[in-house]
């Protein structure tokens, strides 16, 4: 068939889409791949550098111990996890939309804030270190304890998907049967939440193996594999051992990837369109007992984010515990000062508003245009390619690639733009999976009926289906942006002396020993993105209901 | 009347499936014709193929004299509706109605009065600030069409129009878009799998099966007419039975010989007999004539179906018949009640398997 201007309009973004992917993952990952191959004066030397990383104890033990505490984690933060979601999805206690506002706290912070935040409830000084009955905070408990408060919203959020889509009428039979209710949970609710549980699970192990932060606040000598390739790379300036390390760290996560696609996919295959919203009945003790554990659980998540509140606002712990805001001078301190917090600001409203653009044009053509099969399966390919890649991994990668004197993008290197490049591709495919989910949502036939009409795609894509996506368009952007704020991995290696970073200004004063400074900076990306949290939601229950009257029905 | 579309040897694979097997047919100008057959028959992916939102894997499709086959489908003259009508939901009626009028370098009063007009059209002046949400079916698939006629496009095209409305609109639908189709005498093809809707709109039907196209004619010809056991059974209720040549004017249905009009070829052949043309013989005298037992009596309203067990020569085989329901009434016929049924020669036909 011949082509149309439409045509030829969506090759050529999807051409650019695909190009920036190309740019910003596929050559990156290739350069650091092809420089584990190397050594330090660029000759290919094959698998020496491999042999030399696992004939080296201590270094091939962080395999075992990044293991352990990923698996520890996944354990416990899933059981937690499955309970808290069951009760707000299967029972009908009071307080669920706190409750659930609660839990999602630790997405708002940076990971490392948790391990701060242990450090003093149950370091050396730390108000309950007689809990732990003489065992170190500073280890695999710190790191496991930290890990689950940093991974527990991401579990529940798929858990709370996969309960939801229970089919009430499942259990209408289930009742009519008089099926008791264990045996309707084994039956009914567990089966169609089994994916959801999967997937939860290797999205748990993937975040704690490939996260730095906690383990490099709270880990003492307990040596992980993110771990090793920062201290390969800043300490020792071995890069070629942090690339080596940075493919063993791959691995795991590529695994983990490839099940979370095939378990996410089943997931779907179960959803059908007439199934029909379950709604709990009442059981006053089992509200009461769900209610009790929702309420534990919440109080840990505050006692962890108070804690760090608490020690941001005392002038010296533990010896002046008057309030003050001497934490808050950062300008004193190591690490950036105010600026890392403003340039924090700016890298994420950029990623924010580009990686939102790029995302949604994105998906848009992935799963709207007509034409060009093969050009858009390529790029949704290339879409769901990030997920796989741990942050740090990412950085080390822009190192190679954008520092090398060779390459003409090498301009980037030290800007504020890499930092926007490297944090929009490390959360793209996220994002894009979100898009996707909205724009299926839309009867594909628009589009056939636009070009029927002779009017061009983009016509109808800003009329009419950037319009309906708006809720989609403000998650997106509001995912970029936390994200943006908090991430340490993928930016730990690119900023520069003029854009240094709130997140990483957290993890520098740490390491520098200012803890507290350390907390109130973590504290400041916590209020940024409440604060934008709150602001989203007036928007969307506010402002984007007069702009969307078209969704109600008013006859 | 000038031939307008005409869609040429055209074959279509998806993968290894062939979806439509050398499809030859005309459309006049100014003609409604109804693409007919059951679901995955291949009508629909037919109509995307003509409107270019499929593109076909051999054959050609001309348009007023233009070849089209390998135009993209905005450079295709056609307007179309979907069975989901795809209002954009965000757009008001006059919005929805105008989306095609915008680019068209018409000016803002042009394209105010051609809606206005539209709305005119299709009765629904009252609602032209309205969302989609704000109406009802009927309502939004008036609009849709509307929408679709709002560039006075050369074809119309309406792929299952009216299958996701309730019954009594659909009925009322049905006949306001033959008459609008009739009113701007614009060139339609429709596609549907509801045979009552077809011999109701088309002013000729495509029959198609299995992606070929089984029979084509006016509604009454394939009705009356059928040429193969698939029409005769597709379109109405029949009866087919497998039939021995015995001469050129009589056939052999399970050992019993009945008479008919048709000319006999073949030694062996299908006929169809529709159960309104067999009567009931009240004195079992005469040609044709065969004994049975009433299974079953089906009420169909004014009529009642019988269900009749026949005592062939060879065998015993159920037969449809309708009879008036007054008649079963007065009668006081009831089931298991033995009767006598008449084969007119006329109402024997035979079809292709």
């Amino acid at each position: 068939m011949k082509k149309s201007r439409d045509d030829y309009l969506t090759l050529f973004f999807i051409s650019i889409i695909g190009f920036y992917i190309l740019i910003s993952l596929a050559f990156p990952m290739y350069a650091i791949l092809s420089k584990s191959f190397e050594n330090k004066d660029g000759d290919f030397i094959g698998f020496e550098n491999y042999q030399s990383y696992f004939e080296n104890s201590s270094l091939v033990y962080s395999i075992y111990n990044s293991l352990f505490v990923s698996i520890v984690t996944m354990v416990i933060t899933i059981s937690l996890a499955f309970v808290f979601a069951y009760a707000l999805t299967k029972s009908r206690m009071a307080g669920k939309g706190v409750f659930r506002s609660i839990a999602m706290i630790p997405i708002l912070v940076p990971s490392l804030l948790s391990g701060i935040s242990l450090i003093y409830l149950f370091g050396k000084q730390g108000i309950f270190r007689e809990l732990l009955m003489g065992y170190e905070i500073y280890g695999p408990i710190g790191i496991i304890i930290a890990e689950v408060f940093y991974t527990f919203p991401h579990a529940l959020l798929i858990i709370v998907t996969a309960l939801s889509i229970g089919d009430a009428r499942l259990y209408e039979a289930a009742k009519v049967l008089r099926s008791k209710s264990i045996r309707t949970f084994f039956t009914v609710t567990l089966p169609s939440a089994k994916y959801g549980v999967i997937s939860a699970a290797f999205v748990v192990f993937t975040l704690v193996i490939t996260d730095f932060g906690i383990p490099k606040v709270i880990g003492g000598n307990y040596n992980v594999l993110a771990v090793d390739v920062y201290k390969q790379v800043i300490g020792q300036q071995n890069f070629e051992m942090g690339a080596v390390v940075s493919m063993v760290l791959v691995f795991p996560a590529l695994i983990a990837f490839a099940v979370d696609r095939i378990v996410q996919r089943k997931q779907v295959a179960i959803l059908t369109s007439r199934s029909v919203v379950h709604e709990p009945n009442e059981s006053k003790t089992f509200d009461r007992i769900m209610f009790g554990y929702c309420s534990v659980i919440s109080a840990l998540i505050l006692t962890i984010l108070g804690m760090c509140l608490y020690a941001s606002l005392v002038t010296f712990w533990p010896y002046n515990l008057t309030l003050s805001l001497k934490n808050y001078q950062f300008d004193l301190m190591d690490g950036g000062g105010w600026d890392s917090y403003y340039n924090s600001i700016r890298m994420a409203s950029y990623t924010a508003v580009f990686g939102t653009i790029a995302v949604f044009a994105g998906a848009y053509f992935v799963e709207k245009a007509r034409s060009l099969k093969t050009g858009r399966s390529i790029l949704h390919l290339l879409s769901m390619m990030p997920m796989a890649i741990p942050g740090l991994v990412l950085g080390l990668a822009y190192i190679f690639f954008f520092n090398h004197p060779d390459n003409p993008l090498n301009f980037l290197y030290g800007t504020m733009a890499i930092l926007v490049i490297c944090t929009i591709t490390h959360f793209y495919t996220v994002s894009h999976l979100t898009a996707l989910t909205s724009l299926k949502q839309i009867d594909n036939e628009f589009e056939h009926v636009s070009s029927s009409l002779k009017q061009p795609f983009y016509k109808t894509f800003f009329r009419v289906t950037v319009p309906i996506s708006l809720p989609a368009i403000f998650e997106i952007g509001i995912y970029f942006f936390v994200n943006a704020m908090t991430t340490v991995s993928a930016v730990v290696f690119l900023y520069s002396s003029k854009t240094t970073l709130a997140s990483v200004a957290v993890l520098n004063m740490d390491d520098a020993g200012d803890i507290a400074p350390a907390a109130a900076m973590g504290m400041m990306i916590f209020y940024t993105n409440a604060a934008v949290r709150i602001v989203y939601v007036l928007i969307t229950k506010k402002i984007l209901v007069r702009f969307q009257n078209w969704r109600v029905k008013t006859t | 009347m000038d031939q307008y579309l005409s869609v040429k040897n055209v074959v279509k694979y998806f993968g290894k499936f062939q979806a439509l097997n050398n499809i030859n047919f005309d459309v006049n100008e100014g003609e409604f014709v109804c693409i007919l057959g059951p679901s995955g028959c291949g009508k629909t992916t037919l109509l995307r193929v003509i409107a270019g939102l499929e593109s076909q894997s051999e054959g050609t499709i001309q348009q007023n004299n233009n070849d089209i086959s390998l135009l993209p489908p905005d450079q295709r003259d056609f307007g179309i509706v979907f069975q989901s009508y795809a209002l954009f939901p965000n757009l008001t009626v006059k919005d929805n109605i105008s989306f095609g009028l915008k680019t068209r370098k018409q000016n803002r009063n042009e394209i105010d009065s051609r809606v206005d007009e539209l709305l005119k059209l299709v009765g629904l002046s009252d609602h032209i600030n309205k969302y989609s949400a704000q109406l009802s079916g009927g309502e939004q698939q008036r609009v849709a069409l509307a929408r679709a006629l709002a560039p006075s496009p050369g074809l119309l095209l309406l792929d299952e129009p009216l299958s996701a409305l309730d019954a009594k609109v659909r009925q009322h639908l049905r006949l306001e878009i033959k008459n609008l189709q009739k009113q701007l005498g614009v060139t339609t093809i429709m596609v549907t799998h509801d045979q009552e809707e077809a011999l109701t709109m088309a002013d000729r039907i495509i029959l198609m099966n299995n992606g070929v196209i089984e029979q084509e004619g006016s509604p009454q010809d394939i009705y009356s007419k059928p040429t193969t056991a698939f029409s005769a059974n597709f379109i109405g209720t029949t009866n087919l039975f497998k039939a021995k040549k015995i001469s050129s004017n009589s056939i052999e249905i399970h050992g019993s010989v009945l008479e008919c009009n048709d000319n006999i070829n073949d030694d062996v052949s299908t006929v169809t007999i529709r159960p309104e043309d067999i009567k009931i013989s009240d004195s079992g005298e005469g040609k044709n004539i065969l004994s049975g037992t009433i299974k079953e009596l089906e009420f169909l309203g004014s009529n009642i179906r019988g269900h009749i067990e026949v005592n062939f020569e060879s065998d015993k085989a159920i037969v449809l018949c309708n009879f008036a329901a007054e008649y079963i009434q007065n009668k006081n016929i009831q089931t298991n009640a033995s009767i006598n049924i008449s084969l007119q020669p006329h109402a024997i036909k035979i079809v292709k398997e």
